[in-house]
């Protein structure tokens, strides 16, 4: 009931109210993995999935992330107190070498932090030995590439083989406006998604969540 | 009000096949239709094949100009792509496009430095994309400056400002617009020329937040477009869109228009 509440007020896109009843559920003493897990990631599943499918667009999926994260900053230090089973994984994103365009990758970031993944967003023209060392040091699951160039794109795969050149475990996954699968398939990327709710299906299903 | 016909993409699934079965009759088609419809120039994109980006580029220039009497955009930031292209092409083209970003100005502005082709200049620089009209008047000034001092004409280079989706940040339409009105103001001589289709991205019926950004931007001095010129009802509205700028003496573009039946709707 409480948690269906908060659930609702992420769907209606309304941060104060979100930030309200985490307090509330807080107070009353309910698990904070549950706030978490069906109140707020449960929402942005639904955005998600809400934009998927033509209902619901980007300026509501920011706003909706907005309104998660002013949730999930009320519900932080709890969370670090309880155990870290709603840790799902680490991603390394970022926009590739000599590509400047940030808007795809910032909304997948935004979904997959909103999906409860721990995500270093590298920001824009990222080279590939930015990627392999923020990879080791973050330990990283998956290393998420954007492209949004014809120029850029082959810069993926450099980035690929220098993950597995470096013997790193992690899975990679590409995305951007040109990109296709069949590209991914070709430069041996682990996964890609056409948009940012397919990313987060996409890294849950490499991680076997 | 100057019209490049942008059909001709490779990112478009129809033409990236056309190009890749040569077919010749498909393409020639289309830059046909555009040039029927009253684009001034045809612009011709091959990016998708990167390796054979050069060899796909002058077959299309090629194929284009032997049916239309038009110059073409050659739309590519690769100037080995740019040059090949050239080597084929009839008349005055335009290229798009040169920007700040570290080798890609000076590779394309020595393509453009003495010649009288026409360049697009577009707002990018290392520092990321441009937000605030200051930042685009920024960087425009930068580039105006630099392709004056390498010889090319003022009258040669059309400013792309920038369109970002105001989806993602409200303000991504006025700041361009606002950037438009400065960069005519200042730079006189100078064009301002855009794509349409980023402002809309992430939101639903984009024609119409095309069509009616397309026509304020006309209103604050947008003297050149990279449309669909086979949308009748934009082109309409552009010429209209210009002639209550103040940009169409005694409104005989309009009344052409008219006569042409080109307001038949």
């Amino acid at each position: 009931m409480g948690v269906q509440s908060i659930f609702d007020a992420v769907i209606s896109l309304d941060s104060d109210k979100v930030v309200e009843l985490v307090k509330e559920e807080i107070g009353k003493g309910t698990d904070v993995s549950s706030i978490l897990e069906q109140g707020l990631i449960a929402a942005m599943d639904e955005v998600g999935k809400r934009f998927s499918e033509g209902q619901f667009f980007v300026p509501e999926m920011l706003l909706a992330a907005q309104a998660m994260k002013a949730g999930i900053d009320v519900l932080r230090p709890y969370l670090i107190r309880s155990d870290s089973k709603s840790k799902k994984g680490t991603v390394v994103i970022g926009t590739v070498k000599g590509d400047l365009h940030d808007i795809g990758k910032n909304l997948v970031a935004m979904m997959l932090e909103g999906a409860g993944f721990e995500v270093h967003d590298l920001g824009v023209d990222v080279d590939t030995d930015t990627f392999v060392n923020a990879a080791k040091e973050k330990n990283a699951d998956i290393v998420a590439m954007s492209a949004l160039l014809t120029t850029t794109m082959p810069t993926m795969e450099e980035v690929i083989k220098a993950i597995k050149e470096n013997q790193l475990k992690c899975k990679t996954m590409v995305g951007g406006a040109p990109v296709t699968q069949a590209f991914a398939s070709r430069i041996g990327a682990d996964g890609y998604s056409e948009d940012a709710p397919g990313a987060v299906e996409k890294a849950r299903e490499l991680l076997g969540l | 009000m100057l019209i490049v016909g942008e059909l001709i993409n490779a990112s478009r699934k129809p033409i990236a096949e056309a190009i890749e079965a040569q077919n010749a009759e498909a393409i020639k088609n289309i830059a046909k239709e555009q040039w029927e419809a009253g684009a001034h120039y045809i612009d011709v994109n091959a990016g998708i094949f990167v390796e054979k980006e050069a060899d796909y580029l002058q077959w299309l220039v090629k194929k284009v100009q032997e049916v239309v009497d038009l110059p073409c955009c050659i739309d590519s930031p690769n100037p080995k792509a740019i040059e090949k292209a050239l080597e084929v092409h009839r008349g005055i083209a335009m290229i798009n496009s040169v920007s700040l970003e570290k080798g890609r100005f000076e590779a394309v502005a020595s393509l453009v430095a003495g010649s009288d082709l026409k360049v697009v200049a577009l707002c990018m620089s290392d520092e990321g994309m441009p937000e605030t009209a200051v930042e685009r008047v920024k960087i425009a000034d930068k580039l105006i400056n630099k392709l004056v001092n390498k010889g090319v004409l003022i009258d040669n280079i059309y400013v792309d400002p920038l369109v970002q989706p105001v989806a993602t940040n409200h303000n991504f339409g006025v700041e361009f617009l606002s950037a438009v009105e400065q960069i005519m103001n200042n730079f006189p001589g100078v064009h301002t020329i855009c794509g349409m289709s980023n402002i809309s991205y992430g939101l639903p019926v984009r024609k119409i937040l095309n069509r009616t950004f397309a026509i304020m931007a006309v209103a604050k001095g947008l003297d050149s477009l990279i449309i669909n010129p086979l949308d009748r009802e934009l082109v309409a509205y552009l010429i209209a869109a210009e002639t209550l700028s103040g940009r169409d003496s005694y409104c005989m573009n309009y009344l052409k228009a008219y006569r042409e039946k080109k307001l038949n709707l």
